[in-house]
């Protein structure tokens, strides 16, 4: 479904990824770990055109997205949840909601797809008139995570859905994800938090300053004596 | 006893207060949403009441065709604004963006004294006074009021009931997460500037009932919708609202209690203290 390849990109002088590619095929889970600053967000930024390469192709079912515009992606079936969820604090969930179904497809489908999120998130649906920045991190998440749904999206790409939670709230979160694979969509998740998410994914990338250092079936690297050593502490 | 002209007063500045929250508003929606400030908004104000001025005197075009025709006029001014003069220094340090607005007050001021000489015009248009008891009230005021009002009322329903609303206002709190929402900031630009034009424009359909046009009237009133929206809080649509009603009652009654003058002078005494009081605004979270 999604094809990335040989992606250079970087900020400035700085370079953050380098000749990066990964594949992710239709119905999977597929996550990309690594430490703090190995460039997954910068992955996810230039996958949703966020920013753009220095070199190298990013491909959606076929389609170069260099010729898409960076408004356009979503159209064509990738939803971004940014890291730090970024949602709109002073509109509501509901308006947040609304926002995640501003292209024309999405509009028509709106009404449909609330129903849907609100049924896989009930507490959205309690708290729809309220500000969304004076929810709790988890909420915000969920609502972060509605907001991408909204739009109908074939591929969900997701930034560090755990971080800046606290552990009862990741294992919520993980739990989610799970639910939302349930629903048939392929994920594209970028983590830190190694040990969890392992545990949903199919296969997972090890990026590492900027490259690809390993690759695998998720139970071959949760297994894998070098991560073993290296990012879960055993 | 019951004083039955400071009521007056007070009404009067109430009515005021309409037409500045809506001038307010225009130039807050511009802050707001694309973090520039129009310091040439009253000039934008200024062509829009010659327009109709020359629409209506000179080409007999009926007034509410001529202020239709000139807040559209006035709303594709705020579009080729953005697109000609704020876009090429968009992302630039802000004093760029107030030098490139500045140059463009001076410009249309010239441009309209060498189109219209510097001679006062009105519309010739004798509005009546309404009595009420023995209150008097210009009935253009209450006109520019209800107007004023019921444009407010418009823009709040299209920002909080649509999603080019939403997202207008959605983009004011975070930019660059705009495009995964599936929207173009540049395009969400172009609609502000045209909806910020537009209220300068019908502000213009207001005030050319009640003022002389001449080409340094922007400076009259200018300053005044500018202090509105300090006090407010820059960008505060809300606080502009009611900033502009508190500062209209300062002028209305501190002029009655004075001089005329005097109200202004008052008015801007608060202004200045409440810049050290509350230099965000008065309703700065």
């Amino acid at each position: 479904m999604l094809e990335v390849r040989n992606i250079s990109a970087g900020y400035g002088s700085f370079r953050a990824l380098f000749g990066v590619s990964i594949e992710v095929r239709a119905g999977e889970a597929v996550g990309v770990i690594g430490p703090n600053g190995a460039g997954k967000t910068t992955l996810l930024r230039v996958i949703s055109k966020i920013i753009s390469p220095e070199s190298g192709q990013v491909m959606m079912q076929g389609q170069d997205l260099r010729q898409v515009a960076a408004h356009r992606v979503v159209e064509m079936g990738i939803a971004h949840v940014p890291e730090h969820r970024r949602l709109f604090p002073r509109l509501t969930v509901e308006e947040n909601l609304r926002m995640g179904a501003f292209h024309p497809e999405a509009r028509r489908r709106f009404a449909e797809r609330l129903d849907f999120v609100y049924e896989l998130f009930p507490r959205m649906k309690e708290r729809r008139d309220q500000l969304a920045g004076t929810m709790s991190g988890g909420e915000q998440q969920m609502c972060a995570i509605g907001r991408a749904l909204m739009s109908g999206p074939k591929l969900l790409l997701m930034d560090e859905p755990s971080a800046g939670l606290a552990p009862v709230i990741v294992q919520q979160v993980f739990d989610l994800v799970r639910r939302i694979r349930a629903e048939g969509y392929t994920v594209l998740i970028v983590e830190q938090n190694i040990q969890q998410v392992l545990q949903v994914v199919d296969r997972a990338y090890l990026l590492e300053v900027g490259t690809i250092k390993q690759s695998g079936n998720a139970a071959d690297l949760l297994a894998s004596p070098e991560i073993r050593r290296a990012y879960l502490g055993i | 006893m019951f004083d039955s002209f400071l009521l007056e007063s007070i009404i009067n500045g109430l009515l005021l207060g309409g037409v500045l929250a809506l001038l307010a508003l225009g130039l807050n929606l511009i802050f707001g949403v694309i973090d520039v400030v129009w310091i040439c908004y009253a000039e934008l104000v200024m062509i829009g009441m010659y327009a109709i001025y020359w629409l209506y005197v000179f080409y007999g075009v009926p007034l509410p065709g001529a202020v239709i025709a000139a807040v559209l006029a006035v709303a594709l001014l705020g579009v080729l604004l953005h697109r000609l003069v704020i876009e090429p220094v968009l992302g630039t340090a802000p004093i760029n963006q107030l030098l490139v607005t500045g140059g463009v007050l001076f410009f249309l001021q010239a441009a309209a004294t060498l189109a219209f000489g510097i001679e006062f015009r009105n519309l010739g248009i004798r509005m009546p006074l309404v009595e009420f008891g023995d209150m008097f009230f210009s009935f253009a005021r209450i006109l520019a009021f209800i107007t004023a009002l019921v444009g407010v009322f418009l823009l709040w329903l299209f920002l909080t009931r649509t999603y080019l609303g939403t997202a207008i206002r959605a983009i004011s709190q975070d930019r660059e997460i705009m495009p995964l929402m599936g929207v173009d900031p540049r395009r969400i630009y172009l609609i502000t500037s045209a909806i910020g034009g537009g209220m300068a424009g019908m502000a213009a359909s207001l005030l050319v009932l009640q003022y002389d046009v001449h080409p340094a009237i922007g400076l009259s009133f200018g300053p005044i919708t500018f202090m509105v929206c300090v006090m407010g809080g820059l960008g505060n649509m809300l606080g502009g609202f009611i900033a502009a009603f508190i500062f209209a009652q300062f002028i209305s009654v501190g002029g009655y209690l004075f001089q005329i003058e005097w109200g202004y002078v008052i008015a801007f005494c608060f202004f200045i203290a409440m810049m050290f009081i509350r230099p965000k605004g008065l309703f700065s979270r």
